[in-house]
């Protein structure tokens, strides 16, 4: 099992930013996202972010919309989730799994917290868990061995990003723009002031996502952070492919172009 | 002091009953429900909103004008209806209807919009949007918008644009952009979470003016104290046409606003019995239905910890009912607190038992209630066979039903 810090240890050595994919579990199919996660490790990433498919994504836009309804139409259960880390753990990549609160607090947290562990699973990124309502989590997390990532926003007050950074391990995910998740022209123009201001708080590494979709925007992120974070453009990728061959291929293709991205 | 003098609000009216756990902690929880589960993102948004909310509540220049909104141009305060007619089918009790039926826009959502057109105002944000099911909130919405010269967006699932297509043409009227919401089971919840997407991107100049006590801390908070005037008023009403407190007090829950606002000035008087009545749909059996506080379990739904119909893995499960307005699988954190405290009571109303009060109220009357009021009537109905005929019930008439025609006409082959 690769955990983050060394992920970040190996990056840091050779002077590049991570490059961190994320795909729902049960995408295309519960098979096919494995083998797409695979191609994105074979490829360049270093750390790969299943996502638990929720009914109410509030804080995804279109394409990650899209990519979970047809996942939970395709009956993903949070077992699905389990092997589809445990499946991309086994590639050497750092396995992370990010979900809403409700699954893992209906779940049982420290259930949730021992299967992803036994999974090889090495955290969670937890978008809708406030500093206050996160006492449970971090214990649960920290009893079976496992990263808590929580997220800063541009508006995050500088008493905010505090909180958030101190609940932290592994890394701080900072959000580029004030939106939901979806590849965009550009990268948030609050990205880079956001992660000078969370390095104040936390010598963890820090990591930018929403938004990034190709290699110079991978580019222009790794010059200023740690870690930079691709998932809708993954996604419409394989949306987009006209059979899994071809998705997987063309994810491939992606997820190199971000590679020698963060490492120019 | 009669009710057409003086102010009809008062600090104290928005302040609560000072009775048990009536505002949330600091995290905004009413016992273990409520707080805030939302992207860090918005954080900031809602703590500039209860800061906000805190000053405006204290402050007698907004009071005022709040005031002055719900007497002169909200239609307030609102009348009670003696309902003798209806009340022979509900074993002779004496039943009391508190007319939110009148007000301006046609439902109790007006007060509560009102008040949060008049926060927008002072946060110095130009733009509202909001969600709605049955539209009736949308058209609130839409209408403080235009009065108030706000830009405003409602987003509205595609299933309730087509059940309500009458109020989607009301709230275009009034200057509204009407976002059909076409993902997820294209209702109530959905629309919730376009609305909240939206926000996250244009917070800086925007307020989401919440239609429900659900949602993050403050919204369960600031819309109860908004929508509590309802209560506010009637209490003093019913004292005065009867010379006592009612027995009971019904409304209808879908998020449950309507019902928080008859209910809460009713709280601290322990004789009162508090009754609420979810959708039952086509019946608890059936799994198609809306009873969120009767067969749901605790979870987290849109920013707060409350009852959800969820399954075992915490999807949230699609709610069904006959009025857009009740068809919602999350409700109010103080609902939920309200049940398990057991100061409120909450049952399932069926779409035919809700039909056949609406129809009745019609007949016997000559009130056409909203469908979503029609669950509390059906449950006033068996109510007062329980009581029997000397009891008094209030029951919340949260809307007229001039917007469910359509339905009506299709149910009862107009």
């Amino acid at each position: 099992m690769t955990t983050l810090q060394t992920v970040f240890s190996k990056a840091r050595a050779e002077n590049r930013a991570a490059l961190v994919g994320y795909l729902p579990a049960g995408f295309p199919t519960k098979d096919g996202a494995v083998a797409a996660a695979t191609a994105m490790v074979e490829a360049g990433c270093d750390v790969i972010e299943i996502g638990l498919p929720y009914s109410d994504p509030l804080m995804d836009g279109p394409t990650i919309q899209d990519a979970v309804h047809r996942s939970l139409a395709n009956g993903t259960r949070i077992a699905d989730v389990m092997r589809t880390v445990e499946g991309v753990a086994k590639t050497g990549a750092a396995t992370l799994v990010m979900t809403y609160w409700n699954p893992i607090d209906r779940y049982g947290a420290a259930r949730f917290a021992r299967d992803l562990a036994n999974a090889g699973g090495v955290g969670t990124i937890t978008p809708d868990l406030t500093p206050e309502e996160s006492g449970t989590w971090l214990q649960e997390s920290k009893d079976a061995g496992i990263d808590t990532v929580f997220l800063v926003a541009p508006s995050s007050t500088e008493d905010r990003i505090g909180k958030v950074a101190k609940i932290c391990t592994g890394f701080v995910y900072a959000a580029s723009l004030m939106g939901v998740t979806g590849a965009r022209d550009s990268v948030g123009s609050a990205a880079e002031g956001l992660v000078a201001r969370t390095r104040q708080h936390t010598s963890l590494p820090v990591c930018v996502g929403l938004g990034v979709g190709t290699g110079a925007q991978a580019a222009e992120v790794a010059a200023y952070a740690d870690g930079v974070i691709v998932g809708s453009a993954f996604i419409r990728r394989l949306l987009d492919a006209p059979d899994e061959a071809s998705g997987l291929a063309s994810v491939r293709e992606l997820a190199a172009e971000l590679a020698a991205g963060v490492r120019r | 002091m009669s009710l057409t003098e003086g102010p009809i609000l008062t600090a104290a009216d928005l302040a609560g009953n000072g009775v048990y756990g009536d505002d949330p902690d600091g995290n905004g929880k009413f016992g273990v429900f409520g707080g805030r589960f939302v992207p860090e993102a918005l954080i900031p948004a809602l703590d500039e909103v209860a800061a906000e909310y805190e000053k405006a509540k204290n402050d007698e220049e907004f009071l005022r004008e709040f005031d002055h909104l719900l007497r002169t141009y909200a239609g307030r305060p609102t009348t009670i209806t003696e309902v003798p007619r209806f009340a022979t089918h509900a074993g002779g009790a004496r039943i009391i209807l508190k007319r939110e039926d009148l007000t301006h826009t046609g439902a109790h959502k007006i007060n509560n919009v009102l008040g949060q057109a008049l926060l927008t105002r002072r946060l110095g944000k130009t733009r509202v949007i909001a969600e709605t099911g049955a539209g009736q909130h949308g058209v609130a919405t839409a209408t403080a918008a235009a009065l108030l010269g706000l830009e405003c967006v409602i987003y509205m699932g595609a299933v309730d644009c087509e059940r309500q297509a009458l109020n989607v043409a009301r709230m275009k009227l009034l200057g509204a952009t009407v976002v059909p919401v076409t993902n997820g089971s294209q209702t109530l919840k959905d629309a919730i979470n376009e609305a909240f997407r939206d926000w996250v991107t244009n917070v800086d100049r925007t307020h989401y003016l919440f239609g429900t006590v659900a949602g993050p801390h403050p919204f369960p908070e600031i819309v109860r104290d908004f929508a509590r005037i309802i209560g506010v008023e009637a209490r003093r009403q019913v004292i005065e046409l009867t010379g006592a407190l009612p027995d009971a007090v019904c409304a209808a829950v879908g998020g449950g606003s309507n019902a928080i606002g008859i209910f809460h000035a009713f709280i601290g008087d322990e004789g009162v019995q508090l009754h609420g009545y979810e959708a039952g749909g086509h019946g608890l059996e059936t799994g198609e239905h809306a009873l969120t506080l009767t067969a749901g379990s605790v979870g987290v739904l849109h920013g707060a910890r409350t009852y959800v119909l969820q399954d075992e893995e915490g999807q949230t499960i699609e709610s069904h009912s006959i009025s857009a307005g009740l068809d919602y699988p999350g409700v109010g954190p103080e609902h939920a607190w309200l049940k398990d405290s057991g100061r409120a009571v909450y049952h399932g109303i069926t779409d035919a038992e809700a039909m056949e009060a609406f129809a009745l109220l019609a007949r016997t009357e000559g009130i056409i209630p909203a469908i979503e009021s029609s669950h509390a009537l059906a449950g006033a109905l068996k109510l007062g066979r329980e009581l029997g005929p000397e009891a008094t019930i209030l029951v919340n008439l949260s809307g007229r039903g001039d917007k469910d025609m359509g339905t009506a006409m299709k149910y009862f082959n107009l």
